[in-house]
Protein backbone atom coordinates (compact mmCIF):
# COMPACT_ATOMS: atom_id res chain seq x y z
CA UNK A 1 0.00 0.00 0.00
CA UNK A 2 1.20 3.11 -0.74
CA UNK A 3 1.00 6.16 1.99
CA UNK A 4 -2.17 8.48 1.61
CA UNK A 5 -0.24 11.41 1.28
CA UNK A 6 3.54 11.40 -0.42
CA UNK A 7 4.68 15.00 0.11
CA UNK A 8 7.27 14.49 -2.94
CA UNK A 9 4.41 13.88 -5.03
CA UNK A 10 2.23 16.24 -3.61
CA UNK A 11 5.03 18.77 -4.40
CA UNK A 12 5.18 17.30 -7.85
CA UNK A 13 1.49 18.07 -8.45
CA UNK A 14 1.73 21.54 -7.53
CA UNK A 15 4.51 22.30 -9.55
CA UNK A 16 2.72 21.08 -12.47
CA UNK A 17 -0.81 23.11 -11.00
CA UNK A 18 1.90 26.03 -11.52
CA UNK A 19 3.34 25.23 -14.83
CA UNK A 20 -0.70 24.39 -16.19
CA UNK A 21 -1.46 28.54 -14.42
CA UNK A 22 1.87 29.72 -16.37
CA UNK A 23 0.60 27.81 -19.77
CA UNK A 24 -3.08 28.74 -19.51
CA UNK A 25 -3.96 31.71 -17.33
CA UNK A 26 -2.60 34.43 -19.92
CA UNK A 27 -5.39 33.58 -22.26
CA UNK A 28 -8.13 32.98 -19.85
CA UNK A 29 -7.26 36.73 -18.96
CA UNK A 30 -7.20 38.77 -21.61
CA UNK A 31 -10.33 37.07 -23.15
CA UNK A 32 -12.68 38.79 -20.63
CA UNK A 33 -11.19 42.19 -21.08
CA UNK A 34 -13.21 42.26 -24.69
CA UNK A 35 -16.51 42.74 -22.31
CA UNK A 36 -14.78 45.81 -20.55
CA UNK A 37 -16.07 49.09 -20.34
CA UNK A 38 -12.79 51.05 -20.61
CA UNK A 39 -11.26 51.74 -23.93
CA UNK A 40 -7.84 50.64 -22.54
CA UNK A 41 -7.31 46.68 -21.16
CA UNK A 42 -7.80 46.21 -17.64
CA UNK A 43 -8.27 43.51 -15.58
CA UNK A 44 -10.68 42.74 -13.83
CA UNK A 45 -12.66 43.78 -16.80
CA UNK A 46 -15.43 46.54 -15.42
CA UNK A 47 -19.04 47.32 -17.15
CA UNK A 48 -19.98 44.92 -19.63
CA UNK A 49 -20.60 46.06 -23.17
CA UNK A 50 -20.49 44.54 -26.43
CA UNK A 51 -18.73 47.28 -28.10
CA UNK A 52 -15.37 46.09 -29.01
CA UNK A 53 -17.12 43.02 -31.16
CA UNK A 54 -18.56 46.09 -32.98
CA UNK A 55 -15.70 48.03 -33.48
CA UNK A 56 -14.07 44.73 -35.15
CA UNK A 57 -17.11 43.74 -37.08
CA UNK A 58 -18.10 47.40 -37.81
CA UNK A 59 -14.84 48.30 -39.35
CA UNK A 60 -14.54 47.82 -42.57
CA UNK A 61 -10.40 47.69 -42.53
CA UNK A 62 -10.53 44.57 -39.83
CA UNK A 63 -13.30 43.34 -42.36
CA UNK A 64 -11.14 43.89 -45.38
CA UNK A 65 -7.78 42.48 -43.96
CA UNK A 66 -10.13 39.53 -41.46
CA UNK A 67 -11.23 38.28 -45.65
CA UNK A 68 -8.01 38.83 -47.23
CA UNK A 69 -6.28 36.45 -44.42
CA UNK A 70 -9.74 34.15 -44.92
CA UNK A 71 -8.77 33.82 -48.86
CA UNK A 72 -4.79 33.12 -48.16
CA UNK A 73 -5.39 30.88 -45.37
CA UNK A 74 -8.32 29.16 -47.48
CA UNK A 75 -5.91 28.16 -50.71
CA UNK A 76 -2.78 27.72 -48.52
CA UNK A 77 -5.00 24.68 -46.79
CA UNK A 78 -5.95 23.28 -50.14
CA UNK A 79 -2.62 23.63 -51.91
CA UNK A 80 -0.81 22.53 -49.12
CA UNK A 81 -2.73 19.53 -48.41
CA UNK A 82 -2.70 18.46 -52.45
CA UNK A 83 1.43 18.90 -52.66
CA UNK A 84 1.78 17.22 -49.75
CA UNK A 85 -0.35 14.04 -50.69
CA UNK A 86 0.85 14.00 -53.72
CA UNK A 87 4.60 14.15 -52.58
CA UNK A 88 3.95 11.47 -49.69
CA UNK A 89 2.43 8.62 -52.15
CA UNK A 90 5.35 9.27 -54.36
CA UNK A 91 7.63 8.83 -50.99
CA UNK A 92 5.66 5.80 -49.44
CA UNK A 93 5.35 3.99 -52.91
CA UNK A 94 8.91 4.35 -53.68
CA UNK A 95 11.11 7.61 -54.68
CA UNK A 96 14.80 6.32 -54.75
CA UNK A 97 16.90 9.05 -54.29
CA UNK A 98 14.39 11.54 -54.93
CA UNK A 99 13.17 10.35 -51.46
CA UNK A 100 16.30 11.72 -49.78
CA UNK A 101 16.17 14.85 -51.53
CA UNK A 102 12.89 15.43 -50.45
CA UNK A 103 13.60 14.78 -47.38
CA UNK A 104 16.17 17.34 -46.70
CA UNK A 105 13.81 20.00 -47.99
CA UNK A 106 11.17 19.65 -46.09
CA UNK A 107 13.23 19.80 -43.36
CA UNK A 108 15.02 23.14 -43.69
CA UNK A 109 11.91 25.35 -43.57
CA UNK A 110 11.74 24.15 -39.93
CA UNK A 111 15.56 25.26 -39.44
CA UNK A 112 16.02 28.49 -41.26
CA UNK A 113 14.04 31.39 -39.02
CA UNK A 114 10.75 32.86 -40.55
CA UNK A 115 12.39 36.07 -40.21
CA UNK A 116 15.12 34.79 -42.67
CA UNK A 117 12.39 33.59 -45.45
CA UNK A 118 10.62 36.91 -44.75
CA UNK A 119 13.55 39.13 -45.41
CA UNK A 120 13.89 36.81 -48.82
CA UNK A 121 10.62 36.87 -49.84
CA UNK A 122 10.55 40.31 -49.53
CA UNK A 123 13.47 41.39 -51.70
CA UNK A 124 12.64 38.57 -54.42
CA UNK A 125 8.48 39.20 -54.54
CA UNK A 126 9.29 43.48 -54.94
CA UNK A 127 11.85 42.26 -58.11
CA UNK A 128 8.92 39.57 -59.45
CA UNK A 129 5.82 42.17 -58.58
CA UNK A 130 4.27 39.32 -56.37
CA UNK A 131 4.64 41.36 -52.97
CA UNK A 132 1.44 41.60 -51.07
CA UNK A 133 -0.56 39.86 -53.51
CA UNK A 134 -2.62 36.44 -53.05
CA UNK A 135 -0.20 34.54 -54.47
CA UNK A 136 2.76 35.34 -52.83
CA UNK A 137 1.31 34.97 -49.28
CA UNK A 138 0.05 31.89 -50.11
CA UNK A 139 3.27 30.13 -51.65
CA UNK A 140 5.19 31.95 -48.65
CA UNK A 141 2.62 30.18 -46.44
CA UNK A 142 2.52 26.79 -48.06
CA UNK A 143 6.34 26.59 -47.36
CA UNK A 144 5.79 26.89 -43.25
CA UNK A 145 2.95 24.88 -43.36
CA UNK A 146 4.31 21.60 -45.84
CA UNK A 147 6.27 20.02 -43.16
CA UNK A 148 3.22 20.02 -40.90
CA UNK A 149 1.10 18.59 -43.63
CA UNK A 150 3.86 16.25 -44.81
CA UNK A 151 4.30 14.02 -41.36
CA UNK A 152 0.23 14.03 -40.48
CA UNK A 153 -0.39 12.67 -43.86
CA UNK A 154 2.86 9.96 -43.99
CA UNK A 155 1.57 8.82 -41.09
CA UNK A 156 -1.49 7.74 -41.94
CA UNK A 157 0.01 7.04 -45.26
CA UNK A 158 2.68 4.58 -44.36
CA UNK A 159 -0.18 2.66 -42.35
CA UNK A 160 -2.33 1.46 -45.51
CA UNK A 161 -1.86 -1.86 -46.28
CA UNK A 162 -0.45 -2.02 -49.52
CA UNK A 163 -1.97 -4.99 -50.76
CA UNK A 164 -5.30 -3.50 -50.52
CA UNK A 165 -4.21 -1.32 -53.46
CA UNK A 166 -2.72 -4.51 -55.35
CA UNK A 167 -6.13 -6.44 -54.72
CA UNK A 168 -7.88 -3.53 -56.72
CA UNK A 169 -5.13 -3.22 -58.82
CA UNK A 170 -5.33 -7.34 -59.94
CA UNK A 171 -9.24 -6.86 -60.23
CA UNK A 172 -8.72 -4.64 -63.16
CA UNK A 173 -8.33 -0.77 -61.46
CA UNK A 174 -5.78 1.41 -63.05
CA UNK A 175 -3.14 3.00 -60.49
CA UNK A 176 -5.22 6.26 -60.13
CA UNK A 177 -8.20 4.54 -59.77
CA UNK A 178 -6.83 2.04 -56.81
CA UNK A 179 -5.51 5.15 -55.30
CA UNK A 180 -8.33 7.13 -55.25
CA UNK A 181 -10.92 4.51 -54.71
CA UNK A 182 -8.97 2.64 -51.88
CA UNK A 183 -6.07 4.83 -50.30
CA UNK A 184 -6.60 8.32 -50.08
CA UNK A 185 -10.39 7.85 -48.45
CA UNK A 186 -8.40 5.99 -45.98
CA UNK A 187 -6.12 8.80 -45.27
CA UNK A 188 -8.27 11.43 -45.92
CA UNK A 189 -8.98 12.24 -42.40
CA UNK A 190 -5.18 12.94 -41.72
CA UNK A 191 -5.58 14.81 -45.62
CA UNK A 192 -7.96 17.27 -43.88
CA UNK A 193 -6.34 17.50 -40.43
CA UNK A 194 -2.74 18.59 -42.45
CA UNK A 195 -5.12 21.34 -44.15
CA UNK A 196 -6.27 22.41 -41.36
CA UNK A 197 -2.71 23.03 -39.28
CA UNK A 198 -2.40 24.65 -42.81
CA UNK A 199 -5.39 26.86 -42.76
CA UNK A 200 -4.23 27.79 -38.72
CA UNK A 201 -0.66 28.37 -39.33
CA UNK A 202 -1.12 30.57 -42.61
CA UNK A 203 -4.06 32.75 -40.89
CA UNK A 204 -2.43 33.27 -37.68
CA UNK A 205 1.33 33.89 -39.39
CA UNK A 206 2.84 37.23 -37.98
CA UNK A 207 6.45 37.45 -39.20
CA UNK A 208 6.08 36.82 -43.12
CA UNK A 209 3.32 39.15 -43.69
CA UNK A 210 5.13 41.57 -41.13
CA UNK A 211 7.14 42.15 -43.86
CA UNK A 212 5.44 41.34 -46.94
CA UNK A 213 1.86 43.69 -46.21
CA UNK A 214 1.70 46.71 -48.01
CA UNK A 215 -0.11 49.98 -46.66
CA UNK A 216 -3.46 49.46 -48.56
CA UNK A 217 -3.97 45.63 -48.39
CA UNK A 218 -2.81 44.46 -45.00
CA UNK A 219 -3.33 40.87 -43.41
CA UNK A 220 -5.72 40.58 -40.27
CA UNK A 221 -2.06 39.79 -38.57
CA UNK A 222 -0.13 42.47 -39.61
CA UNK A 223 -3.49 44.56 -38.43
CA UNK A 224 -3.27 43.15 -35.03
CA UNK A 225 0.43 43.61 -34.90
CA UNK A 226 0.04 47.40 -35.36
CA UNK A 227 -2.81 47.68 -32.61
CA UNK A 228 -0.85 45.94 -30.27
CA UNK A 229 2.11 47.98 -31.28
CA UNK A 230 0.56 51.70 -30.81
CA UNK A 231 -2.61 51.52 -28.84
CA UNK A 232 -3.51 48.28 -27.69
CA UNK A 233 -7.24 48.71 -27.64
CA UNK A 234 -10.05 45.78 -26.47
CA UNK A 235 -10.67 45.42 -29.93
CA UNK A 236 -7.64 42.85 -29.79
CA UNK A 237 -9.02 40.62 -27.02
CA UNK A 238 -12.41 40.69 -28.93
CA UNK A 239 -10.36 39.13 -31.80
CA UNK A 240 -8.96 37.06 -29.16
CA UNK A 241 -12.07 35.68 -28.30
CA UNK A 242 -12.79 34.73 -31.78
CA UNK A 243 -9.43 33.45 -32.91
CA UNK A 244 -9.72 31.20 -29.68
CA UNK A 245 -13.26 29.74 -30.29
CA UNK A 246 -11.63 28.64 -33.86
CA UNK A 247 -8.49 27.11 -32.52
CA UNK A 248 -10.88 25.37 -30.52
CA UNK A 249 -13.17 24.52 -33.14
CA UNK A 250 -10.07 23.28 -35.61
CA UNK A 251 -8.60 21.22 -32.40
CA UNK A 252 -12.30 19.46 -32.00
CA UNK A 253 -12.14 18.79 -35.62
CA UNK A 254 -8.77 17.17 -35.91
CA UNK A 255 -9.17 15.21 -32.94
CA UNK A 256 -12.86 13.68 -34.60
CA UNK A 257 -10.88 13.20 -37.70
CA UNK A 258 -7.96 11.17 -35.74
CA UNK A 259 -10.93 9.26 -33.84
CA UNK A 260 -12.00 8.29 -37.39
CA UNK A 261 -8.72 7.19 -38.71
CA UNK A 262 -8.26 5.02 -35.72
CA UNK A 263 -11.54 3.96 -35.73
CA UNK A 264 -11.16 2.61 -39.29
CA UNK A 265 -7.78 1.05 -38.69
CA UNK A 266 -8.89 -1.29 -36.18
CA UNK B 1 13.73 8.92 -40.59
CA UNK B 2 13.64 5.85 -43.04
CA UNK B 3 11.53 3.79 -40.80
CA UNK B 4 8.61 6.80 -41.35
CA UNK B 5 8.88 7.08 -44.94
CA UNK B 6 9.67 3.12 -45.14
CA UNK B 7 8.69 2.30 -48.49
CA UNK B 8 5.49 -0.11 -49.37
CA UNK B 9 3.64 -1.78 -51.92
CA UNK B 10 4.16 -1.79 -55.25
CA UNK B 11 6.79 0.40 -56.67
CA UNK B 12 5.91 3.20 -58.93
CA UNK B 13 7.49 3.88 -62.30
CA UNK B 14 10.49 6.67 -62.01
CA UNK B 15 8.84 9.48 -64.16
CA UNK B 16 5.22 8.98 -62.06
CA UNK B 17 7.23 9.51 -58.82
CA UNK B 18 8.88 12.72 -60.61
CA UNK B 19 5.91 14.23 -62.17
CA UNK B 20 4.01 13.57 -57.65
CA UNK B 21 6.74 15.37 -56.52
CA UNK B 22 7.25 17.72 -58.69
CA UNK B 23 4.72 20.36 -57.55
CA UNK B 24 7.00 20.15 -53.99
CA UNK B 25 10.35 20.85 -55.19
CA UNK B 26 9.17 23.58 -57.74
CA UNK B 27 7.67 25.26 -54.95
CA UNK B 28 10.69 25.04 -52.32
CA UNK B 29 13.16 25.72 -55.12
CA UNK B 30 10.91 29.13 -56.10
CA UNK B 31 9.82 30.66 -52.54
CA UNK B 32 12.65 29.20 -50.11
CA UNK B 33 15.55 28.05 -51.61
CA UNK B 34 16.08 30.55 -54.55
CA UNK B 35 14.83 33.93 -52.31
CA UNK B 36 16.94 33.02 -49.76
CA UNK B 37 20.20 32.24 -51.72
CA UNK B 38 19.56 35.43 -53.08
CA UNK B 39 19.35 37.39 -50.69
CA UNK B 40 22.39 35.78 -49.32
CA UNK B 41 24.46 36.94 -52.12
CA UNK B 42 23.17 40.38 -51.83
CA UNK B 43 25.12 40.09 -48.98
CA UNK B 44 28.74 39.41 -50.21
CA UNK B 45 28.24 41.62 -53.05
CA UNK B 46 26.95 44.76 -52.12
CA UNK B 47 28.04 46.98 -51.89
CA UNK B 48 31.75 46.19 -53.04
CA UNK B 49 32.09 41.92 -53.52
CA UNK B 50 33.64 40.49 -50.17
CA UNK B 51 33.19 39.44 -46.88
CA UNK B 52 32.89 43.55 -45.50
CA UNK B 53 29.37 43.54 -44.17
CA UNK B 54 30.31 40.96 -42.21
CA UNK B 55 33.23 42.20 -40.65
CA UNK B 56 30.91 45.47 -39.91
CA UNK B 57 28.99 43.09 -37.90
CA UNK B 58 32.09 41.89 -35.82
CA UNK B 59 33.93 45.12 -35.31
CA UNK B 60 31.11 47.29 -34.28
CA UNK B 61 31.05 46.40 -30.60
CA UNK B 62 26.79 47.39 -30.81
CA UNK B 63 26.21 44.53 -33.35
CA UNK B 64 28.34 42.15 -31.23
CA UNK B 65 26.58 42.53 -28.32
CA UNK B 66 23.19 42.10 -30.24
CA UNK B 67 24.40 38.45 -31.26
CA UNK B 68 25.86 37.87 -27.90
CA UNK B 69 22.08 38.84 -26.77
CA UNK B 70 20.28 36.65 -28.77
CA UNK B 71 22.25 33.93 -28.06
CA UNK B 72 21.76 34.17 -24.01
CA UNK B 73 18.46 34.60 -24.10
CA UNK B 74 18.19 31.62 -26.23
CA UNK B 75 19.83 29.80 -24.19
CA UNK B 76 17.64 30.90 -20.89
CA UNK B 77 14.54 30.43 -23.06
CA UNK B 78 15.83 26.51 -23.79
CA UNK B 79 16.52 25.95 -20.16
CA UNK B 80 13.61 27.37 -18.60
CA UNK B 81 11.29 25.70 -21.11
CA UNK B 82 12.96 22.41 -20.38
CA UNK B 83 12.07 23.12 -16.34
CA UNK B 84 8.49 22.99 -17.45
CA UNK B 85 8.09 21.02 -19.76
CA UNK B 86 9.63 17.74 -18.76
CA UNK B 87 7.42 17.53 -15.69
CA UNK B 88 4.04 18.27 -17.68
CA UNK B 89 5.19 16.29 -20.35
CA UNK B 90 5.40 13.59 -17.58
CA UNK B 91 2.05 13.93 -16.19
CA UNK B 92 0.72 14.05 -19.48
CA UNK B 93 2.23 10.52 -20.00
CA UNK B 94 1.42 9.01 -16.25
CA UNK B 95 -2.58 10.70 -16.98
CA UNK B 96 -5.37 8.89 -17.57
CA UNK B 97 -9.03 9.85 -18.51
CA UNK B 98 -10.11 12.84 -17.99
CA UNK B 99 -7.27 13.87 -16.42
CA UNK B 100 -5.29 13.17 -19.66
CA UNK B 101 -7.75 14.96 -21.85
CA UNK B 102 -7.40 17.76 -19.52
CA UNK B 103 -3.77 18.28 -19.93
CA UNK B 104 -3.73 17.64 -23.28
CA UNK B 105 -6.43 20.87 -24.04
CA UNK B 106 -3.84 22.68 -22.15
CA UNK B 107 -0.73 22.43 -24.03
CA UNK B 108 -2.69 22.01 -27.42
CA UNK B 109 -4.76 25.06 -26.88
CA UNK B 110 -1.80 27.64 -26.57
CA UNK B 111 -0.15 25.58 -29.38
CA UNK B 112 -2.61 26.76 -32.12
CA UNK B 113 -3.59 29.88 -30.86
CA UNK B 114 -2.11 32.90 -31.87
CA UNK B 115 0.93 34.49 -31.11
CA UNK B 116 -0.29 37.99 -31.70
CA UNK B 117 -3.20 37.42 -29.13
CA UNK B 118 -0.56 35.58 -26.18
CA UNK B 119 2.08 38.82 -26.70
CA UNK B 120 -1.21 41.07 -25.89
CA UNK B 121 -1.72 38.82 -22.81
CA UNK B 122 1.77 39.45 -21.52
CA UNK B 123 1.75 43.29 -22.53
CA UNK B 124 -1.22 43.86 -20.62
CA UNK B 125 0.09 41.44 -17.35
CA UNK B 126 3.40 43.03 -17.34
CA UNK B 127 2.67 46.45 -17.90
CA UNK B 128 2.51 49.12 -15.03
CA UNK B 129 -0.71 48.58 -13.25
CA UNK B 130 -1.26 45.40 -14.24
CA UNK B 131 -1.47 41.88 -12.58
CA UNK B 132 1.94 40.90 -12.00
CA UNK B 133 3.14 44.25 -10.43
CA UNK B 134 -0.19 44.07 -7.94
CA UNK B 135 0.85 40.36 -7.29
CA UNK B 136 4.79 41.99 -6.44
CA UNK B 137 3.36 44.32 -4.21
CA UNK B 138 0.80 42.40 -2.57
CA UNK B 139 3.72 39.76 -1.49
CA UNK B 140 5.44 42.88 -0.53
CA UNK B 141 8.15 41.86 -3.18
CA UNK B 142 8.08 45.75 -3.93
CA UNK B 143 6.71 48.52 -2.62
CA UNK B 144 5.97 50.49 -6.00
CA UNK B 145 5.53 49.53 -9.26
CA UNK B 146 8.41 48.24 -11.17
CA UNK B 147 9.34 48.12 -14.73
CA UNK B 148 8.79 45.06 -16.30
CA UNK B 149 7.44 45.72 -20.06
CA UNK B 150 10.20 46.66 -22.99
CA UNK B 151 12.89 45.06 -20.83
CA UNK B 152 14.92 41.47 -21.31
CA UNK B 153 12.74 39.53 -18.59
CA UNK B 154 9.96 40.47 -20.41
CA UNK B 155 10.73 38.67 -23.52
CA UNK B 156 11.92 35.62 -22.48
CA UNK B 157 8.87 34.79 -19.99
CA UNK B 158 6.60 35.36 -23.18
CA UNK B 159 8.90 33.90 -25.01
CA UNK B 160 9.22 30.22 -22.75
CA UNK B 161 5.56 30.61 -22.80
CA UNK B 162 4.95 30.75 -26.66
CA UNK B 163 7.94 28.30 -26.92
CA UNK B 164 7.22 25.68 -23.90
CA UNK B 165 4.71 23.49 -25.74
CA UNK B 166 6.75 22.48 -28.19
CA UNK B 167 9.21 21.11 -25.73
CA UNK B 168 6.26 19.00 -24.35
CA UNK B 169 5.10 17.55 -27.23
CA UNK B 170 8.80 15.79 -28.19
CA UNK B 171 9.51 14.88 -24.29
CA UNK B 172 5.91 13.41 -24.03
CA UNK B 173 6.08 11.52 -27.37
CA UNK B 174 9.57 9.94 -26.07
CA UNK B 175 7.85 9.10 -22.49
CA UNK B 176 5.17 7.65 -24.14
CA UNK B 177 7.10 4.96 -25.81
CA UNK B 178 9.20 3.66 -22.64
CA UNK B 179 7.81 0.12 -21.38
CA UNK B 180 6.26 0.61 -18.13
CA UNK B 181 8.04 -2.37 -17.38
CA UNK B 182 11.72 -0.99 -16.99
CA UNK B 183 10.53 1.49 -14.67
CA UNK B 184 8.96 -1.52 -12.49
CA UNK B 185 11.87 -3.73 -13.00
CA UNK B 186 14.20 -1.10 -11.41
CA UNK B 187 11.68 -0.51 -8.65
CA UNK B 188 11.90 -4.58 -8.26
CA UNK B 189 15.62 -4.32 -8.05
CA UNK B 190 15.38 -1.80 -5.04
CA UNK B 191 16.13 1.48 -7.31
CA UNK B 192 13.71 4.65 -5.20
CA UNK B 193 12.14 7.09 -7.43
CA UNK B 194 15.01 9.50 -7.55
CA UNK B 195 17.28 6.69 -9.09
CA UNK B 196 14.62 5.59 -11.18
CA UNK B 197 14.10 9.15 -12.71
CA UNK B 198 18.03 9.51 -13.09
CA UNK B 199 18.94 6.31 -14.64
CA UNK B 200 15.49 4.88 -15.81
CA UNK B 201 13.12 7.28 -17.13
CA UNK B 202 15.32 10.70 -18.01
CA UNK B 203 18.17 8.90 -20.09
CA UNK B 204 15.20 7.01 -22.17
CA UNK B 205 13.81 10.56 -22.90
CA UNK B 206 16.98 12.10 -23.51
CA UNK B 207 15.86 11.88 -27.43
CA UNK B 208 13.06 14.27 -27.21
CA UNK B 209 14.67 15.85 -24.57
CA UNK B 210 16.86 17.10 -27.02
CA UNK B 211 15.20 17.19 -29.96
CA UNK B 212 12.43 19.88 -28.03
CA UNK B 213 15.58 21.86 -26.61
CA UNK B 214 16.89 22.40 -30.39
CA UNK B 215 13.54 22.97 -32.00
CA UNK B 216 13.35 25.69 -29.53
CA UNK B 217 16.51 27.01 -29.21
CA UNK B 218 16.70 27.59 -33.04
CA UNK B 219 13.22 29.21 -33.11
CA UNK B 220 14.39 31.26 -30.21
CA UNK B 221 17.65 32.77 -31.79
CA UNK B 222 15.37 33.78 -34.74
CA UNK B 223 11.86 35.10 -32.82
CA UNK B 224 11.19 38.43 -33.86
CA UNK B 225 7.50 39.02 -32.38
CA UNK B 226 7.95 39.23 -28.56
CA UNK B 227 11.04 41.09 -28.99
CA UNK B 228 9.08 43.75 -31.25
CA UNK B 229 6.74 44.18 -29.22
CA UNK B 230 7.72 43.60 -25.48
CA UNK B 231 11.46 44.10 -25.45
CA UNK B 232 13.25 47.38 -25.27
CA UNK B 233 14.29 49.20 -29.09
CA UNK B 234 18.12 49.40 -26.72
CA UNK B 235 18.05 45.29 -26.24
CA UNK B 236 17.35 44.19 -29.43
CA UNK B 237 18.09 40.75 -30.68
CA UNK B 238 19.03 39.83 -34.38
CA UNK B 239 15.59 39.72 -35.96
CA UNK B 240 14.37 43.17 -34.61
CA UNK B 241 17.98 44.39 -35.75
CA UNK B 242 17.26 42.86 -38.93
CA UNK B 243 13.96 44.29 -39.53
CA UNK B 244 15.23 47.88 -38.14
CA UNK B 245 18.14 47.59 -40.89
CA UNK B 246 15.85 46.92 -43.70
CA UNK B 247 12.74 49.42 -42.75
CA UNK B 248 14.37 52.03 -41.13
CA UNK B 249 17.85 52.02 -42.51
CA UNK B 250 17.00 50.81 -46.09
CA UNK B 251 20.36 48.71 -45.83
CA UNK B 252 19.60 45.70 -47.63
CA UNK B 253 23.29 43.99 -47.93
CA UNK B 254 23.85 44.58 -43.71
CA UNK B 255 20.34 42.83 -43.02
CA UNK B 256 21.50 40.17 -45.49
CA UNK B 257 24.37 39.72 -43.72
CA UNK B 258 22.33 39.47 -40.47
CA UNK B 259 20.13 36.79 -42.18
CA UNK B 260 23.28 34.94 -43.34
CA UNK B 261 24.77 34.81 -40.22
CA UNK B 262 21.61 33.58 -38.58
CA UNK B 263 21.29 31.40 -41.02
CA UNK B 264 24.67 29.76 -41.30
CA UNK B 265 24.56 28.94 -37.32
CA UNK B 266 21.17 27.50 -37.33
CA UNK B 267 22.21 25.47 -40.07
CA UNK B 268 25.45 24.19 -38.66
CA UNK B 269 23.80 23.58 -35.49
CA UNK B 270 21.26 21.60 -37.17
CA UNK B 271 23.62 19.39 -39.21
CA UNK B 272 25.83 18.61 -35.70
CA UNK B 273 22.28 17.27 -34.08
CA UNK B 274 21.00 15.58 -37.26
CA UNK B 275 20.98 12.27 -35.25
CA UNK B 276 18.77 13.66 -32.52
CA UNK B 277 17.15 16.37 -34.34
CA UNK B 278 14.40 14.01 -36.19
CA UNK B 279 10.95 15.79 -37.00
CA UNK B 280 9.24 12.65 -36.77
CA UNK B 281 10.14 12.09 -33.53
CA UNK B 282 9.17 15.74 -32.68
CA UNK B 283 5.61 15.64 -34.27
CA UNK B 284 5.57 11.62 -32.32
CA UNK B 285 3.79 13.69 -29.62
CA UNK B 286 1.44 14.76 -31.81
CA UNK B 287 -1.28 13.75 -30.15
Amino acid sequence: MKPALDPAKLLMNAYVALILAFLILPILIILPMAFSDTDYLTFPPQGFTLHWFGDYFGNSRWMKATGFSLKIAALTAVITAAIATAATYALVRGAGRLGALFQGFLIMPIVVPHIALAVALYLFFQRTGLANTVAGYVMAHSVIAMPFAVFTIAAAMSAVDPTLEDAAMSCGASRFSAFRLVTLPLILPNVLSGGLFAFILSFDEPVITFFLAGIRQKTLPRMMFDNIEQSLTPTIPAIAVLLTAMAVLVLVAAGLLRRVEARRRS
Amino acid sequence: MAGFFAWRGRHLPPPVVALLMAPFFMLIVFAFLYPILSLLSLSVTEPQPGLGNYAKIVENPLYATVLMRTLWIAVVVTVCSLLLAFPLAMAMAQARGAMALLLTACVLLPFWSSVLVRTAAWSVLLQRNGIVNGLLQWVGLTSEPVRLLYTEGAVVIAMTHVLMPFMVLPIYGALRNIPPDYGRAAAICGAGPIRRFFEVTFPLALPGVMGGAILVFLTALGYFITPALLGSPKEQMIATLISQQLREFLDWPFAAALVGVLTVFVTAITLAFSKVFRFDRMMGGQL
